[in-house]
């Protein structure tokens, strides 16, 4: 049997998940896949958040992606990450840099178990700006000084492409280049408020086979977190596992304690219970339901008489799901055009919304301004019920 | 001759799993993880897993991999995979 076909079956523990530690943050990205913004009053206490770390070492979860939200502004943080290294979980936090201090850059460069990321999504203040907020360029910037002039080597530079930053890859990699730094590029999704502009903001066709020529290019030296694994219907795959590894080698934990298949997919269909349930995190890793059923063959529905099936397995459930096409069909960014057709018939409005809006109500000072009207209601208006989730999966 | 191996890598030498690897057995064999390089490696054969965690025991990699029942026509195919693993740091000569 071929390893995607094991790990489409699921393993016993994740070989490694995302952990968001709090839904605050000091930015209002227009496409935050958490649509975070304020502290949830429900968010893990550091002792619940420990027992996560020693479930995930008696599990042999290697490494944790943490984010948020921006982690670094739990009072908690760095305590929690000493604590996972202590416990032989390695840390990759993901961080707008705004405390990435000369001091704390020099206590990660001195550390062979932390990896960092700065998020940056133009290599200009003007692109990135346009989407992180007024000021975000010049942090993440400042960020990376302070880390270079610590001496660390090889943190990442994480980028979400959008058509306005696609013609900048190279400018990417020179800013990883003059930093010291690795470059990463994912996929935009339609998550969280990245529902509101992914219209506006998702790669045109062009695009999206420029940016694969460019990753075939650079190869390894280039990291995708396995993002882009629907543009290997273009040809050879691209480096990486090549597979939707939702609830079958990844999750997410969010700040409530609540297990989601992907960190794209912050919704009850892909809730698979909460770390505070007595069986703990494992209990719902290795038993949910919903887990299992991602753990059986899929479909290929629509997607089964295409001869590109083989290579991008229909592509991102989450990408599918938030824009309201069916998750046994193409992708909307399938390159065959198949999703683009599927666009054009599917009822956009009655789409599902992503769940749990923690944004700012009103935004933040130096926010992003959005370009269109949305279809989102008022901020407040839209905020889930304060009793939403709780005694889910309990 | 199969034994020598590809260049870098002397299955004639003693090699150990580098300190700061982990190694997390599954049904079609192993993860390793290396907490320097922060770099996955799959074993997709439980055998070479075997050998691996044979290594530090053995005089050499040929050694551990006879110790492990590989025969004479599987030695350059775990050979291959091992220098695979010493190129990526998570063997060293010990």
């Amino acid at each position: 049997m071929r390893l995607v076909d094991q790990f489409e079956r699921g393993l016993d523990a994740p070989i490694c998940l995302t952990w968001e530690l709090t839904y605050a943050c000091n930015l209002a990205c227009a496409h935050c896949l958490s649509s975070s913004g304020r502290r949830d009053p429900r968010e893990l206490s550091t002792v619940e958040a420990k027992a996560v770390v020693d479930e995930l070492e008696r599990m042999q979860v290697f490494y944790v992606n943490i984010g948020g939200g921006e982690p670094t502004v739990r009072p908690d943080f760095w305590e929690l990450v000493d604590y996972a290294t202590a416990h032989k979980v390695g840390v990759k936090f993901s961080t707008n840099g705004v405390r990435i201090t000369p001091s704390v850059a020099e206590r990660l460069a001195a550390s062979d178990y932390v990896d960092v990321q700065i998020s940056l999504d133009g290599a200009t203040a003007e692109v990135n700006d346009a989407v992180r907020g007024t000021g975000s360029y010049a942090t993440a910037l400042r960020a990376m000084d302070n880390l270079h002039a610590a001496g660390m080597r090889g943190f990442k530079i994480s980028v979400v492409c959008t058509r306005h930053n696609v013609d900048q890859l190279d400018a990417f990699a020179a800013l990883a280049d003059r930093f010291g730094a690795q470059l990463r590029l994912t996929r935009l999704r339609p998550s969280g408020r990245g529902a509101d502009v992914w219209d506006q903001l998702h790669l045109l066709p062009g695009q999206q086979k420029q940016l694969y020529d460019w990753l075939v290019e650079h190869g390894e030296g280039v990291l995708t977190g396995d993002s882009f694994f629907h543009l290997a219907a273009y040809g050879s795959a691209l480096p990486g596992l090549n597979l939707c590894g939702a609830g079958r080698v990844v999750c997410l934990i969010d700040p409530v304690g609540d297990v989601y298949a992907c960190p794209f997919a912050i919704h009850e269909n892909f809730l698979a219970g909460n770390v505070r349930s007595p069986g703990g995190f494992a209990g719902v890793w290795r038993t949910s339901q919903l887990f299992r059923s991602l753990r059986e063959p899929q479909s290929a529905g629509a997607c089964g008489s295409c001869g590109a099936y083989d290579a991008c397995r229909g592509g991102c459930m989450a990408a599918k799901f938030f824009t309201g096409l069916p998750l046994d069909g193409p992708d909307p960014e399938c390159v065959v055009g198949h999703g683009a057709t599927a666009l054009s018939t599917v009822d956009r409005l009655g789409a599902p919304r992503p769940a749990g809006d923690h944004s700012h109500a009103g935004g933040v000072r130096g926010g992003p301004v959005p370009v269109t009207i949305g279809r989102r209601p008022p901020p407040h208006a839209c905020d889930e019920s304060p009793l939403a989730g709780i005694g889910a999966g309990a | 001759m199969p034994a020598a191996g590809p260049a870098g890598f002397d299955l004639e030498r003693r090699y150990a799993l580098h300190p700061q690897v982990a190694v997390r057995p599954e049904p079609f064999g192993a993860l390793l993880y290396h907490f320097g390089t922060r770099r996955l490696s799959f074993l997709k054969d439980p055998r070479l897993l075997q050998v691996v965690r044979g290594l530090a025991d053995a005089p050499s990699a040929h050694a551990a991999c006879t110790a492990a029942g590989v025969t004479e026509a599987e030695l350059a195919r775990l050979a291959r995979a091992l220098a695979t693993l010493a190129e990526t740091d998570m063997l060293e000569v010990a």
